[in-house]
């Protein structure tokens, strides 16, 4: 009767673990996170310019920020993250199952992606494209050179499919080698394994920057396709889902109405504008909706600096960190100069 | 239990509940019962979760085009192609690899194993070695050091190497070149003549055993064996007209086209698949062996066998009693353990299907429980097959 009985007790407890399975009630994002005491903010495995970690443990980089930024409109204070590195093949599974509160991980915003996948897009925060990169001594000076080429390719993102669907469209008969893991594809091209790297021109030049020779290779000029990277939350939270849309507008506007991590405090005792003054909580009620204190934007600010600030110093040529995309002129700059980065007005 | 016997009593249900036979069909039912619940309500939790989530699910996704291409495949695959042909693309190339790497492990474990136990001290050293060295280090560590430190250093293509100094046979950083059989009309029978020579090379075998059964004269088949296996398909070969072409790799552009290749990838992971796990074969079979006791091989002796055939025809045998069951759960983790391929861009089922497929599809639960069924459905043939086998070799004990 003893094994019977132990059989029963497993069964019962089989069951009871899948009654906690049940689907708690819905209880607000923002409100989890208050009680928690720390956003949680998925980012990738580290690669220079996005999300990278410096050696004494501490992650920097231009999606880092955006947590930081986002921790900073909650707590006013942008260390209260728990940073999840993760993989691109799990990252949107581990969101929408609530492992995580948000995902700032160079997502590229498509169609199924925001409707089939239990999740929504925020605000495109990086324009960027998928290009080649080969190597300078192979002479070739366009994509179009590259028929019957072998071309290295990482899986569980959308340049698979770009590079399939730009080969069939000019006939270029291109074999990809897919791999899974960056430093085994990184280490095949260099050996020549493959003619070019495929993958998102800023994840190139962030490759690139990470080569033992960064000159001897060259990326091509051709963009084969539309990548918006933008921030990404669960389904079904609005008031979460315009925290963090918000957020991302703030480090725009920041930086158009010319707010910087240094005169911040200035701008908010003297506010040049009545919209500087609306947007660093000086004037209006404009944290209601988003049921945040009134400082959140002055606080986003002065923790990580405006967009342009974390794109000097993350993603540009300017800066030693900076992994070398220029920014001026570029869809990525301001639309007062010429880009695509746009915030909707703060009143 | 709580139900006191009563001897006597003569009531039906009490009978009932003491009866081992209804007791025990009643707590089968019960388990049985709570299981399949469990496992209903798991299904049913997910679906429902997935349905809160916002998230599509079902199949349908199957019958969609899958749009990306894929390195390497025996198969006519296409990217206009459906998931459905991918996740068979993946099968067929992890069948094909695991296959081939459980055939030549084998083979290779039965070698080291052998020689293992070999009098001559260097030999069994360097047997000992192999094996200690191979079995306790990672695969997947393996798999990258084939890959990355032998695979991916061969020349480029344009430097490739001409193995034998043929120029349609070389070898170069992105994989083996090699012809391409083009069969023509009439190779059908080329094929038939061949299935046929086998047949006839088993009847020959077993006549021949038959006769040394009867008359205890041993004659040796190897010739006639080759004859009807080899010499005549060649012959129907030659008759209708030689029908077959080969179609050569050339070097044009970047790559060699043209002919057949093998992936660096493929190689790499054939060579650690089968490197490590036959020293796991190696120690199974020397485990095997050493189970037989010595008066076996001292009886064999004694009966003037000679030293070769007393290992193939008296320890093998019975050594295969002590070896088939190990060998059953190494078989299956050739096959579970090929799925580590995806590290160095070999296009496995995982790689090709868990990865690529569920990240354009998005559908991760669905996609995830038919790459599980496939390794279940093969574990489990693999283990029933060897399980027959196991039965008829065993000791019959009257």
């Amino acid at each position: 009767m003893k094994k019977l009985s132990l059989l029963g007790l497993g069964a019962g407890l089989l069951a009871a673990l899948s009654f906690t399975a049940e689907p708690a009630v819905a209880e607000s994002t923002l409100d989890i996170v208050k009680k928690r005491g720390h956003l949680r903010c998925q980012i990738g495995t580290p690669a220079p310019g996005f999300y990278n970690l410096k050696s004494d443990g501490t992650w920097v980089g231009s999606d880092v920020s955006v947590c930081r930024a986002v921790a900073a409109a909650i707590f006013g204070d942008p260390n209260k993250v728990e940073f999840q590195s993760v993989t691109s093949t799990v990252r949107f599974t581990a969101l929408a199952n609530g492992e995580s509160d948000m995902l700032s991980r160079t997502a590229t915003w498509t169609l199924f992606r925001d409707t089939q996948l239990g999740l929504n897009f925020t605000a495109t925060n990086f324009y960027d494209g998928q290009g080649f990169m080969v190597p300078k001594d192979s002479g070739i000076k366009s994509s179009l050179e590259l028929k019957g080429a072998t071309v290295c390719v990482l899986t569980g993102t959308t340049t698979e499919l770009n590079l399939t669907d730009y080969s069939r469209t000019n006939n270029l008969d291109i074999q990809p080698v897919v791999f899974q893991d960056t430093n085994v594809r990184n280490e095949t091209y260099l050996k020549g394994g493959c003619d070019a790297i495929t993958n998102d021109k800023s994840g190139l030049a962030s490759n690139k920057a990470g080569f033992p020779d960064p000159g001897a290779h060259t990326i091509l000029p051709e963009t084969i396709s539309k990548e918006p990277l933008a921030p990404a939350v669960r389904k079904g939270d609005g008031q979460w889902y315009d925290i963090v849309r918000w957020t991302v507008f703030a480090l725009i506007a920041a930086e158009e109405m010319g707010i910087t991590q240094a005169n911040v405090d200035d701008m908010a005792k003297n506010p040049p504008s009545p919209e500087v003054a609306r947007m660093l909580g000086v004037e209006g009620e404009l944290h209601k909706g988003l049921g945040l204190d009134k400082s959140w934007a002055h606080w986003i600010v002065k923790s990580v600096g405006n967009y342009g600030e974390i794109y000097g110093k993350y993603m540009g040529d300017k800066s030693p960190d900076g992994i070398g995309i220029a920014r001026a002129g570029s869809q990525n700059d301001l639309w007062t100069r010429g880009g695509l980065m746009y915030a909707p007005p703060f009143r | 239990m709580a139900v006191v016997e009563k001897p006597g009593s003569g009531s039906d249900l009490s009978t009932i509940i003491n009866d081992e036979r209804y007791r025990a069909i009643f707590y089968q039912i019960l388990v049985f019962g709570i299981v399949g619940w469990v496992f209903y309500s798991l299904v049913d939790n997910t679906l429902t979760n997935m349905a809160n989530q916002g998230k599509a699910a079902g199949f349908d996704f199957l019958l969609g085009t899958a749009g990306f291409s894929i390195a390497w495949t025996p198969l006519d695959y296409k990217p206009d192609d459906s998931y459905l042909f991918v996740y068979w693309v993946g099968i067929v190339n992890t069948l094909l690899i695991s296959g081939i790497a459980i055939v030549l492990t084998t083979i290779l474990g039965f070698v080291v194993g052998i020689l293992r136990l070999s009098k001559n001290w260097l030999i069994s050293q360097m047997a000992a070695w192999y094996v200690e060295v191979l079995r306790n280090t990672p695969l997947l560590l393996q798999i990258i050091f084939w890959y990355l430190g032998a695979f991916a250093n061969l020349p480029r293509p344009k430097q490739s190497i001409e193995l034998l100094g043929i120029d349609w046979l070389v070898l170069n950083n992105r994989g083996l070149y090699f012809p391409n059989a083009e069969f023509g009309d009439l190779f059908w029978m080329t094929a038939i003549a061949f299935v046929i020579g086998i047949a006839g090379a088993i009847w020959l075998n077993r006549k021949a055993t038959e006769r040394q059964l009867a008359t205890g004269v041993y004659e040796p088949t190897l010739v006639k064996t080759l004859g009807a296996i080899v010499g005549f398909p060649l012959v129907v070969f030659l008759v209708t007209g030689m029908p077959l072409s080969w179609e050569l790799p050339v070097l044009k552009g970047f790559n060699y086209q043209g002919g057949t290749f093998i992936l660096p990838a493929m190689c790499s992971v054939l060579v650690a698949l089968v490197i490590y796990h036959s020293s796991f074969v190696a120690e199974m079979v020397r485990a095997g062996i050493l189970s037989v006791s010595h008066g076996q091989t001292e009886a064999a002796y004694s009966l003037g066998i000679k030293p070769s055939w007393t290992m193939r025809l008296v320890i093998i045998p019975q050594a295969m009693r002590a070896i088939i069951p190990p060998m059953i759960s190494l078989w299956m983790n050739v096959v579970k353990n090929s799925s580590l391929a995806i590290a160095i861009g070999f296009p496995d089922l995982v790689s090709v299907f868990m990865q690529t497929s569920l990240n354009q599809s998005g559908h991760a639960i669905e996609i995830v429980a038919m790459v599980m069924l496939f390794y279940m459905t093969v574990s489990l043939t693999i283990s029933g097959c060897l399980n027959i086998y196991n039965k008829k070799i065993q000791l019959r004990e009257r």
